[in-house]
């Protein structure tokens, strides 16, 4: 073929760890800390009722939006925990994954040219999405002094006439930041002054370790302009049953609704059955996971403190992104040595926009054997480095 | 604390103080004082390991036995079971709703030792009413931990 490919998706770049990843596939015996999914596996009641439903012969699709009982369980579960109402029949709908949902959501809203305000660094996905739709990133690049915060003066600097959608993604992958209830105030009165849509991104609401999310569609005024993300892949180790939800206005999910039914027509049906178990009975099981979390994620804040490494304390999700600045090395630079050199992948920062630099990206999404390794060898590697400096 | 901390060292009994401290977020004094508590308390009764014995060259047969008895007037089934779980060879001694009124698990060495300790020592006890033995051919789990297989990491690498 001859004729050319389309150029606004050859313009698109791949995503920037590819290549790390690359390097980490041809290596053997490497600690990993890069993957961005739960270490457990699915809690076992939930798994059982996967396969009760393909006993079952429950193979069929289900309606466009979702499971009827799936979609009730959501919005209780909403209810339950921000104290906020959807109607299972016409505010939801359930994706494959919360990733989907970001791109419909985008897709939904916005006309060519408009602005879609991201903060980064953060998932991958909006940049991209909102290319594809014809939209204009317009990128706010978080400080390490605000903990990652998004800023209320950084948000009104970033708006414009054509502004439409701030992405809103906390707790954040991959700073583990979040923004508690008086930061969303300062956030949401710009956005009903402005009359702009918020996405909120919430797929890590489970894992808060101080305390609970506070979601910005709870606020007064902010419903009607929110589109709320979830889904079960962090908060009940799901990430391959591919399963999330949206929740907002039925103006919007009716559109949301008609590029899911011709693209994906519906999520997954055996997921679909086990989510509604996981929402039923799944709290003990997430109440142990974040237990667990909690541990690794106090030990590695101790790790980097004795190793004389900065790191702000995240209160979220399942990432510490700590300062590698004194080392006078882009976080590639730092990522591809350390990786050669101790066999120790982490995330260099930068892969979440240009903002993450000067940070790696630590998961720890791993036992806490695996990660007391790799810190003996960060320990060894970070002398040397000094050592080297001197 | 208290619950975290149980939960962390029945897990891994051998874990050090400052270690405790770090994943619980407090002072390793508040660790020493709440862990002194819990044994005064008796509600840490030891520090054991769990050993899979038959990948060792060592012999053992466990043995579930199921009795059943006369309670005592004033005693209930405490005083035979106290009859019972005072030999060394039982491993752990409960009293059980349904069919019948102790379980009793015996670990020995062989299954005469086991037979001798059923023909010769329990059921001539006053009280036991009748006894039947069930020997465990595979232990799949023991304590929460799985024997059968080690977990292997099989996530794969994406794009996150």
């Amino acid at each position: 073929m001859t004729k050319e490919l389309s150029n606004k998706v050859l313009a698109i770049k791949p995503s920037g760890i590819r290549k790390f990843f690359d390097l980490v596939s041809e290596m053997k015996d490497v600690i990993s800390l890069g993957v961005g999914e739960p270490d457990f596996d699915t809690p076992w009641h939930i798994r059982d009722e996967g396969i009760y439903a393909l006993e079952k012969g429950r193979t069929f699709y289900t309606s466009n939006s979702g499971l009827k009982s799936l979609r009730q369980e959501i919005c209780n579960y909403i209810k339950k925990t921000q104290n906020v109402e959807y109607n299972p029949d016409n505010e939801v709908i359930v994706t494959v994954g919360g990733s989907e949902a970001i791109d419909i959501g985008i897709r939904a809203l916005v006309n060519d040219g408009d602005e879609v305000i991201i903060p980064q660094p953060s998932y991958v996905s909006y940049e991209p999405c909102a290319i594809l739709a014809n939209a204009k990133p317009v990128i706010i690049n978080l400080k390490a002094e605000n903990e990652f915060r998004l800023k209320p003066e950084e948000l009104l600097n970033a708006i414009t006439d054509k502004t439409k959608i701030l992405i809103l993604p906390f707790p954040n992958n991959p700073t583990g930041s979040i923004m508690d209830r008086a930061d969303l105030e300062a956030i949401a009165k710009i956005i009903i002054e402005k009359d702009i849509y918020v996405m909120s991104d919430e797929i890590y609401s489970e894992l808060s370790y101080k305390e609970k999310h506070v979601s910005i569609a709870s606020l007064a005024g902010m419903k009607e302009r929110t589109i709320l993300i979830n889904g079960f892949s962090k908060a009940y180790a799901m990430t391959g049953w591919r399963l999330g939800y949206a929740c907002a206005p039925k103006e919007i999910i009716k559109q949301m609704t008609k590029i899911h039914q011709f693209a994906i027509m519906c999520a997954p049906t055996t997921s679909q059955y086990a989510a509604v178990e996981a929402l039923k009975n799944g709290d003990d099981d997430v109440a142990m996971m974040r237990q667990e979390y909690n541990q690794r994620r106090r030990f590695l804040l101790n790790a980097f403190k004795e190793m004389n490494i900065p790191c702000f304390e995240p209160f979220g999700a399942f990432y510490v992104f700590p300062c590698i600045k004194e080392f006078g090395m882009t976080s590639e630079e730092f990522a591809t040595r350390f990786l050669q050199e101790e066999k120790v992948a982490a995330v260099p920062g930068t892969a979440f926009g240009d903002s993450g630099e000067g940070h790696l990206r630590i998961s720890y999404a791993y036992s806490l054997e695996n990660l007391k390794k790799a810190m003996e060898r960060m320990k060894r590697f970070v002398e040397r480095l000094r050592e080297e400096k001197r | 604390m208290r619950e975290e901390l149980l939960a962390i060292i029945e897990k891994n009994s051998r874990i050090g103080l400052n270690e405790l401290a770090v994943l619980l977020g407090v002072e390793e004094a508040a660790v020493l004082s709440e862990l002194e508590t819990l044994e005064k308390e008796g509600i840490i009764c030891g520090y054991h390991t769990l050993i899979d014995w038959d990948k060792t060259s060592i012999e053992k047969v466990t043995g579930l036995i199921e009795v059943r008895v006369t309670p005592q007037r004033g005693q209930g089934f405490d005083s035979v079971a106290e009859r019972i779980y005072n030999y060394p060879e039982v491993r752990a001694t409960y009293l059980i709703s349904g069919g019948y009124d102790l379980l009793v698990v015996l670990e020995e060495k062989s299954l005469r030792d086991i037979s001798n300790f059923v023909t010769y020592k329990l059921s001539t006890l006053d009280g036991v009413l009748s006894t039947a033995t069930h020997f465990v051919l595979k232990k799949y789990k023991y304590n929460g931990t799985i024997l059968a297989k080690k977990q292997e990491d099989e996530r794969e690498m994406f794009t996150p």
